[in-house]
């Protein structure tokens, strides 16, 4: 296939100012994984439909898969690594962990991207107003439940000045199970299946 | 999954949208949002080889009140029509449509003027523009054309617009009493069917009604023998708005797909008609 002409862009990128070449079909989530390295941003079902790609586009929500490239040009993109890191998490990432707002974490990369929008635009967001607004993003795993609960609690920090922390400064919210008492009672005694001796 | 390989312009203005077009021919396709046409592209069902981004055009994504009505710039956005007050009270029909549309990210790129030029047959705001008697200004290299809504959707992915043409404008005169309703595929949230109304009140009396429908039919359509019907019906009588509406889709060769069949789809249409209808009369 024939490679048209390649293009130089500009889009600052979670707060840096880049300058790239691009050809005119590369996707803008093929540019951030591939060409920037930024692999939080994940492809779920590169049709539009899942939000696993979602970015902020100057502060709003858009589906990377579904942009090219050179339509950001002289326009902000903000990333997950943009919105937080390890060292300095968003209230939003400290809310999905604390809150158990994700299993296999596919999806929430741009969950935690598309939330962060919605708070921005409404601090104080209603459960029915946040899943509207999670409505592009499709999660296989978790349920929703905890998500939308996630989203209030972030919201609630924010709303209350909270400070950003790092991994290590986070507890756990719940305290460890402990291991029951070992009895002996209610332990099930082991039967051979009906039918297997002759009864 | 990638399109195939193409140029790229983004002209400032229209003269310069419109020497591109008349340079490159049918190998060229107009860009706004995208998101109808990236879709298409990425599964080579469309392989222009050249894109006029018209997204960065100056003028033409205002929304402004005026004293007929509405006047909406072709590249405003979803997000920007759902979120604005004026539209809400001039023409609440079609905030309904825009607030409804795909989701959150869709609605931050997909612009008014891009859904009405491609002619979607499930696409919302096309029963809005045809129940509020909308006129869609069309611009070509020798000058200006205006449409009536009416003479615009022709058909599946057909619209008025010929190939070296730009969607500018729309216009609505005020419909205050109007109101969009929609069946949304639970996927997509495209309309499996959606119905527009707009109602003339005479005190408790529909004097007149403009009805829509999309997602049925080839492509969005008027109910006349629907709007016949509830002239004079008190309009909170819910039991006559039901049998002014049985005939929703009459005459019409309705849709069938994995999702719905025709008869489904024509049965949720008078569904739809009456809610709309019952929607626009409470406001
Ligand atoms: C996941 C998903 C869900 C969706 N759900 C819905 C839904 O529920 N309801 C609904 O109605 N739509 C839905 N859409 C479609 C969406 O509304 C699109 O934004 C819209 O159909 C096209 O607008 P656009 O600006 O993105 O146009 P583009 O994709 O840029 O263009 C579409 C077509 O119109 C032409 N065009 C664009 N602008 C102009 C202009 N000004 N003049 C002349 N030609 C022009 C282009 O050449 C192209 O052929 C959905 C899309 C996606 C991806
Ligand atoms: S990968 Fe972009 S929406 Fe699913
Ligand atoms: S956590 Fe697995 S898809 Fe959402």
């Amino acid at each position: 296939m024939q490679t048209k002409h390649v293009r130089q862009i500009q889009i600052d990128v979670n707060g840096e100012p880049r300058s790239l070449s691009v050809e005119p079909r590369l996707l803008l989530v093929h540019l951030l994984r591939d060409q920037l390295g930024l692999t939080g941003t994940h492809v779920g079902c590169d049709t539009s439909s899942c939000g696993a790609c979602t970015v902020l586009l100057d502060g709003r929500s858009v589906k990377s898969c579904t942009m090219l490239a050179v339509q950001a040009d002289g326009r902000a993109v903000t990333t997950i690594e943009g919105i937080g890191n390890s060292k300095s998490l968003h209230p939003m990432q400290e809310a999905f962990w604390a809150e158990h707002g994700l299993q296999c974490g596919y999806c929430t990369t741009g969950m935690i991207v598309s939330a962060v929008d919605i708070i921005q635009r409404n601090p104080d967001p209603t459960d029915e107003q946040i899943r509207e607004g999670l409505g592009g993003n499709v999660c296989r795993c978790t349920g929703y439940h905890n998500i939308v609960r996630a989203v209030k609690a972030a919201a609630r920090a924010v709303r209350s000045g909270a400070r950003r922390k790092s991994v290590a400064e986070v507890e756990p919210l719940t305290p460890p199970l402990e291991a029951p008492p070992v009895t002996g009672e209610g332990i099930i005694p082991h039967r051979e299946p009906v039918g297997a001796g002759g009864e | 999954m990638i399109p195939s390989a193409f140029d790229y312009a983004r002209p400032e203005n229209l003269q310069d949208a419109f020497a591109l077009l008349a340079e490159h021919g049918d190998e060229a396709k107009l860009i706004a949002g995208g998101h109808s046409l990236l879709p298409m592209m990425k599964l080579r069902l469309a392989t222009p080889s050249i894109l006029i981004d018209i997204s960065r055009i100056d003028g033409l994504a205002g929304i402004d009140a005026t004293r007929d009505g509405l006047k909406l710039g072709a590249l405003v956005t979803h997000a920007a029509l759902a979120a604005s007050e004026q539209v809400r009270k001039l023409a609440p029909a079609l905030a309904d449509a825009a607030a409804q549309i795909g989701d959150t990210q869709v609605r931050n790129r997909g612009t008014l003027g891009g859904a009405c030029a491609h002619g979607d047959p499930a696409a919302d705001y096309p029963a809005v523009l045809l129940a509020l008697g909308a006129r869609l200004r069309i611009a070509k290299k020798g000058g200006e054309t205006v449409k009536e809504a009416d003479d615009f959707f022709r058909g599946m992915f057909e619209t008025a617009l010929e190939g070296d043409a730009i969607l500018t404008e729309i216009a609505l005169g005020p419909a205050p009493h109007s109101a969009y309703v929609k069946f949304p595929h639970p996927a997509s949230h495209y309309a499996v069917v959606g119905v527009a109304a707009k109602l003339e009140l005479q005190g408790a009396k529909i004097a007149s009604a403009r009805v829509a429908i999309t997602g049925v039919g080839d492509s969005a359509f008027r109910a006349k023998s629907v709007e016949k019907a509830l002239s004079g019906v008190d309009a909170g009588d819910a039991a006559a708005i039901r049998s002014a509406c049985i005939d929703a889709a009459a005459g019409i060769e309705a849709r069938s797909d994995v999702f719905a069949s025709g008869s489904y789809r024509a049965a949720m249409a008078a569904v739809y008609a009456a809610r709309a209808v019952t929607a626009a009369a409470i406001r």
